[in-house]
């Protein structure tokens, strides 16, 4: 009996081969681009010297670490991290949701389609050409605030390139700009799927419309807020490189308020070539950033089992 | 009643169309800026109704010529490739993992998904392309690394299949004597090409929006994208923003690309998605509302 059942499964597995074939490449390529540099953090507990190679460069220990946390900067680049995060949460989410009710309360589809198509517009251009439109509006000489706004109100122009102050609301402005529209359209794919069932209920109970949005909308969305919150949290030690780095043009005097994880590890290693603390960076971001995910994900568990990431 | 209900209209489209304003305005500052002409420019600054229009910039990025043409040509070809090349690896991963008879399924599925949790960081990854696979200064560091398989979209695609192809038509297939390549090109891919679509575009747009790539494996002027291109016009830009220039910067001012080109370059980088965008609308609304809440 056992011989029979070994002997009909290995044609079976014969069977398998073409569908093993059709995921080779993607192992292959997703062990390159992926396994291997993970297996590479161990660059942090080295003292890298590549004539030698990764491998048999000494080991560090912790002194990589211990050297970041002794810095300064290890303090900004995790505090603003992760205020900066904490804030488009906050933010993303109250003006999302509040645009998506909205939306979703036009009646004429025409309109609604323009706008729909139109606030998205942001999020589909890179972050490069979002510098140049930031650019045209806060350049000293030349920008729209300091010549078209400021200047005719009789106020002298402000060097927002240079003024560290003015950065978490433009931060914050920008981002919100570019991602409303992503975040919107979530939320109003959510809202347009409620039952339309209640709503008429609730007008023959009399209900007028913020009664409506209060006890039926914003319940109905309360899945979809609570699994988007929590995938961001568990992305909280991560930051956009391209809104911190490019749209504050890489400017010296503002990083004290625009510098985060993501752009001290490239200037660590790009401009700076110190291996060592950008790979202690890096990892500090990888390992907080794993455990966070992974609660993040426990607690969506708890709430809503479909929306788990596993 | 019927009063309410007319202003609450009245109100929510004020609302939107102030919202649409927000969105729009950079963008018609950016282009009338372009067409602005250069001394006025430097005169009044970006403005929104510029007192003396001009196609100049434009005229001269097209005698400029060559780096142009060649920059937009590699993005042209690399997203084209990396395009093709990426659905095909999503595609070939996706299909097996959805099939429910597959051995170890799950076991591949975690090795993909675990890629989504953790990452060895930009460190290990920049020494690995650069010292020992070579990829510095290629075509190939445009289209690789990173951006050529997204364990999100092979899920994305997994799910899609598993829901939307029958068991039966696989079985069905595999009995008239298919091979299991002929299943997935013959029948399970023209019966998936919405979510092909979709993919496709958020995959030709993430390519053709990238500049990371570029910015981390591009040194060579020849091999810039048009993403690069803006970049790297952004640095010398950013020299002077910061003050770095000193008594210097009068002469960078002179060297540079000037002011009303960069906007016209800028223009040129994001017209063609947004040109694009309104006729897929559907498609980037449903890969955006499928992909956000559960892969």
């Amino acid at each position: 009996m056992a011989k029979r059942n070994s002997l009909s499964k290995k044609p079976q597995y014969k069977r398998f081969i073409p569908l093993y074939l059709m995921l080779l490449p993607g192992v292959i390529y997703l062990f390159i681009n992926n396994y291997i540099p993970m297996a590479g953090i161990i660059i942090a507990f080295k003292h890298v010297n590549f004539n030698k190679g990764i491998f048999a460069s000494p080991w560090a220990g912790f002194s990589n670490f211990e050297y970041l946390f002794k810095t300064q900067e290890a303090w900004v680049i995790t505090r603003n991290t992760l205020l900066y995060n904490v804030a488009f949460i906050v933010l993303g989410t109250i003006l999302s949701i509040a645009v998506a009710i909205v939306l979703s309360e036009i009646t004429s589809t025409f309109w609604k389609k323009t706008y729909q198509t139109i606030i998205l517009l942001p999020y589909l251009i890179s972050m490069v050409v979002v510098s140049y439109l930031v650019f045209a509006f806060l350049s000293t000489d030349s920008g729209f605030i300091n010549h078209s706004i400021l200047q005719p109100l009789g106020f002298s122009g402000i060097s927002w390139y240079t003024e560290s102050k003015y950065w978490p609301a433009i931060l914050i402005i920008v981002y919100i700009w570019k991602t409303l529209g992503y975040n919107c359209i979530i939320y109003y794919a959510t809202i347009v799927g409620i039952d339309g069932g209640y709503y008429e209920a609730a007008i023959i109970d009399g209900a007028n419309r913020w009664q409506q949005v209060i006890h039926i909308t914003l319940p109905s969305l309360k899945p979809t807020i609570i699994t988007l919150t929590l995938l961001s949290i568990g992305k909280i030690f991560y930051s956009d490189f391209g809104l911190f780095y490019q749209v504050p043009m890489d400017s010296g005097p503002l990083y004290d308020a625009t510098n985060t994880i993501d752009t001290y590890v490239y200037r660590g290693l790009i401009k700076l070539n110190d291996v060592g603390m950008s790979s202690a960076a890096g990892v500090y971001q990888s390992l907080v950033g794993f455990i966070l995910v992974f609660i993040a994900n426990k607690i969506i568990t708890k709430f809503s089992a479909e929306n788990a990431l596993f | 009643m019927v009063g309410e209900k007319k202003t609450f209209q009245v109100v929510a489209n004020i609302i939107m169309f102030l919202l649409l304003i927000i969105c729009l305005f950079p963008f018609i500052l950016l282009v009338t800026s372009s067409l602005t002409e250069e001394s006025t420019l430097i005169r009044d600054g970006y403005a929104l109704i510029p007192k003396k229009w001009s196609l100049g910039s434009y005229t001269y990025m097209l005698g400029q010529g060559d780096k142009i043409v060649r920059a937009y040509g590699i993005t042209i070809l690399v997203t084209f490739v990396g395009t093709v090349a990426s659905m095909l690896l999503t595609i070939l991963m996706a299909y097996p993992l959805s099939r429910k008879d597959l051995p170890f399924r799950n076991a591949f599925a975690f090795y993909v998904f675990f890629t989504m949790l953790f990452n060895g960081g930009l460190v290990p990854t920049y020494i690995m392309w650069t010292r020992y696979l070579g990829i510095k200064n290629t075509i190939w560091a445009l289209i690789i690394p990173s951006l050529l398989l997204n364990a999100f979209y092979i899920i994305m695609m997994r799910t899609y299949f598993s829901m939307n192809i029958p068991d039966a038509v696989i079985e069905a297939a595999r009995i008239d004597g298919a091979g299991e390549f002929r299943i997935l090109f013959g029948i399970v891919l023209p019966m998936s090409l919405p979510m092909i679509a979709t993919l496709g575009l958020l995959v030709g747009l993430g390519y053709w929006n990238d500049w990371k790539n570029g910015l981390y494996y591009i040194t060579e002027t020849e091999l810039f994208s048009v993403q690069n291109m803006l970049n790297n016009m952004l640095q010398d830009v950013r020299f002077l923003a910061s003050g770095g220039a000193g008594g210097n910067a009068s002469e960078i001012a002179a060297n540079m690309p000037s002011v009303g080109i960069k906007m016209a370059i800028a223009v040129v980088g994001a017209l063609p998605v947004m040109v694009i965008y309104p006729f897929f609308q559907q498609y980037f609304v449903k890969g955006i509302t499928i992909g956000a809440v559960k892969g």
